[in-house]
């Protein structure tokens, strides 16, 4: 492979303009193509079928990388999708799931690894700078024992605990609020900016309106709160991200939001949600949305569902992904937050299918 | 049994058999059909309309007669019926068959609600209302999931018909019931199409128009999920230009389908999918965007029941004549949709050969055509007995 990591990393994010960023995106991803074609049965095999040809030249453009063929996420609960052998795995990520359901697995190398930890600490580190801070998890202590839920939460919790520094968790085993152990860390740590990480949900119900209820404030002087996980059960309550952040300022203080959108399939390269409530893009990423009548790409501001190319995936063939999330593109390189780059927003998942039929499963039990 | 819903009927429906097309039946049927049609809440809804066409009078009479009972039939007394529950008139035509072969019946209603069903069961009971004889042999029965209720029901039966595919047949055939009772069920079946690749390039751009149109109903209509929806097409005499010009016509007129985004995603894992596990998948080609996705074979499997698509994902392959679906044919494959193809020599073949499968060979638009001989089975004559004489 001729692209390397190392020719853009240590820069801004979100740093590259349209232009610079189609070229690089070009190049890249069509490196990585020809590499996982080469390396990966199964994703020669799909190519093939698709009829895609990745050494056939291409003018370089925004239409030759919509014309990549991408992967649907599902794939990796059902087949060993890897670009290396097996012998040079180092670790293997799995996908949140619930008991009995099929589980994505990431096969990754050395050198992904590296680059998944480099480049999510430049992503973060251009929010919270590089140093690392002390950090409440907005979760229980439950989850580093217990392996089910590890699998669930755990993984994006300990993604984002180095960053972080005497990590305390501030739900019990019976997610009650820690308080009087809250209230000493805070004490511990006046003056300090802390970091805080949760799932969404999880922060709404379990803190929030924990706190709201008691009419207390954190008052929290400076902290830079990261929560990941689906707005489902929030929309039907009512919340967009806005009345959750201010509902956040209100109970813990001078805290900023961001929310995170990212699978097991692509982490490192995450995007995460700016200070107006846009989800961006980095130099190491990149969001197409597909109308489902043709998977051609959608103009700004059409719904679709998501695809997700990222930089990173050398190991295993993830770097172009129709996931089964519905979003629009809001803009480009124009957000008021000055962060270039494509910006989106995601609306959930697709609904699932209704099928007619005359076969059934009688009386599912 | 408290929780049964009786949407027609009562608890008290008798088993009394009646006479197979009496003219009672048949005045019932006919003034259930104007009435129906006349409904103008049932005009927005195909399947009712065509249910009413098929109730007519005019059609009833050319049943009876294509079936030519002779005067030693009676109905064999209470029909329980399982409709499935995604088709949502399926269980009226249940209903009239068995009513027709001189039975009365107790019939449990697709339990996903479908605004058919109460269109249909209200003009029902309005009609029932002038013919009580018929009235107390009518039950349309809804109720929860329940082993003890279904157990009734199945007690008191002399014939079910059990819609639903195996699982359903399954389960049913768990229940007790009396040693004479006979059971009507429609499994899982496979189907599939056979094309003359000639006369498709011969056709004109309006042949072509109806042809699609008419494999659109037969596929899409059902979400290519239904028995009778083709998966696999068979071109007899293949040309490329062929393939290309009638899967061009399809996207045509699938048009007006209503793809849903997870059916699109779905389509597209199912191709990744297929290029994985399928060596005999040589490639997969789309037509209209992601309406139609057609699997190029380039042999056929063993097992073909791996070849099925849902939302407008079929198989291709070539053959040089009708011996060549010998080897695949099982009790499984139902219909055989055609075009170019002669049914009868197709009809010779499958009963010469001795195949295991194919219960019907139709014209492409016809499909979904269900009648009173349905996977092989004759209906009326099943559900009714004969006093013999010596």
């Amino acid at each position: 492979m001729s692209f390397s990591l190392s020719e853009i990393t240590g820069g801004n994010p979100y740093g590259l303009n349209k232009e610079e960023r189609t070229k690089l995106l070009c190049s890249a991803l069509s490196d990585l193509t020809k590499n996982h074609y080469e390396k990966s049965e199964h994703y020669r095999k799909i190519t093939d079928a698709a009829g895609f040809d990745p050494y056939k030249a291409e003018a370089a453009g925004v239409s030759a990388i919509e014309r990549l063929p991408m992967l649907p996420v599902r794939l990796f609960k059902e087949y060993e999708l890897r670009s290396i052998p097996r012998e040079e795995v180092v670790k293997t990520m799995t996908s949140s799931g619930t008991s009995g359901q099929a589980v994505s697995k990431i096969y990754l190398d050395k050198e992904n690894v590296r680059n998944q930890t480099l480049v999510l600490s430049e992503i973060i580190g251009s929010l919270i700078g590089k140093k690392r801070l002390p950090m409440l998890i907005l979760d229980t202590d439950l989850i580093k024992k217990d392996r089910a839920m590890f699998s669930a939460r755990g993984a994006g919790i300990v993604g984002l605990s180095m960053f972080g520094r005497e990590h305390l968790y501030v739900l019990d085993e019976n997610m009650e609020l820690k308080t009087a152990e809250l209230e000493e860390y805070l004490k511990k740590h006046e003056g300090e900016t802390i970091l805080l990480f949760g799932f969404t949900f999880m922060i709404w119900q379990h803190i929030v309106a924990v706190l709201r209820e008691r009419g207390v404030c954190l008052n929290i002087a400076n902290g830079v709160l990261f929560h990941m996980g689906g707005w489902k059960k929030l929309q039907a309550q009512a919340v967009d991200s806005l009345t959750f952040n201010a509902a956040v300022r209100e109970v813990m203080g001078n805290v900023s939001s961001y929310n995170y959108y990212g699978m097991v399939e692509q982490l490192g390269s995450i995007f995460f949600e700016c200070e107006h409530g846009h989800m961006h893009c980095s130099i190491y990423s990149d969001v197409i949305i597909r109308r489902h009548r043709d998977f051609s790409a959608a103009d700004i501001g059409e719904k679709g569902v998501v695809e997700v190319l990222s930089l990173l995936p050398t190991s295993y063939p993830g770097h172009i992904l129709l996931t089964e999330d519905e979003g629009e593109i809001l803009g480009e390189d124009d957000c008021p937050c000055g962060r270039l780059g494509k910006y989106f927003k995601i609306h959930g998942r697709i609904p699932g299918a209704e099928i007619r039929g005359c076969s059934d499963t009688y009386e599912k039990r | 049994m408290k929780s049964v819903n009786y949407l027609v009927g009562s608890p008290d429906t008798i088993n009394t058999p009646l006479v197979p097309f009496s003219p009672l039946i048949k005045e019932f049927v006919a003034a259930f059909s104007a009435k129906l049609l006349k409904s103008p809440k049932a005009k927005q809804f195909p399947d009712i309309v065509a249910l009413g066409f098929w109730c007519r009078k005019s059609n009833i009479e050319k049943l009876q007669a294509r079936q030519s009972l002779g005067n030693d039939r009676v109905g064999r007394g209470l029909v329980f019926h399982v409709a499935p529950s995604n088709v949502p008139v399926n269980f009226a035509f249940s209903y009239f068959f068995a009513l027709l072969a001189g039975n009365a019946n107790i019939v449990r209603v697709p339990s996903k609600e479908f605004p058919q069903v109460e269109i249909i069961c209200d003009v029902l009971k309005s009609v029932l209302s002038d013919y009580p004889e018929i009235d107390k042999r009518t039950a349309f029965v809804k109720y929860p999931v329940s082993d003890e209720i279904t157990g009734e029901f199945c007690r008191l039966a002399d014939a079910r018909i059990i819609w639903g595919g195996d699982e359903t047949v399954r389960q049913l055939r768990t229940y007790e019931v009396k040693p004479r009772c006979v059971d009507v069920v429609f499994a899982d079946r496979y189907s599939l199409a056979v094309v003359d690749a000639a006369t498709v390039e011969a056709a004109s751009e309006a042949e072509m128009k109806k042809l699609c149109d008419g494999f659109y109903n037969d596929t899409y209509l059902m979400d290519q999920n239904a028995c009778s929806s083709a998966q696999l097409i068979l071109w007899q005499n293949a040309a490329e230009g062929a393939k290309d010009k009638f899967w061009e016509a399809v996207a045509r007129s699938a048009g007006k389908y209503n793809l849903q985004a997870a059916v699109a995603v779905d389509k597209y894992c199912k191709m990744c999918e297929d290029a994985i596990d399928l060596e005999c998948v040589a490639s997969v080609k789309r037509y209209g965007g992601n309406l139609v996705y057609v699997a190029e074979l380039n042999k056929l499997p063993e097992d073909t029941s791996v070849l099925r698509g849902k939302g407008g994902y079929f198989y291709q392959f070539d053959i040089d004549g009708f011996s060549d679906i010998d080897r695949i044919v099982n009790e499984r494959y139902q219909t055989v949709s055609c075009f170019g193809v002669s049914a009868e020599e197709l009809r010779e073949h499958v009963i010469s050969s001795g195949l295991r499968g194919i219960d019907r060979i139709v014209p492409f638009g016809s499909a979904m055509d269900i009648s009173v001989i349905w996977d092989g089975f004759d209906i009326i004559g099943t559900l009714s007995r004969i006093v013999a004489l010596s």
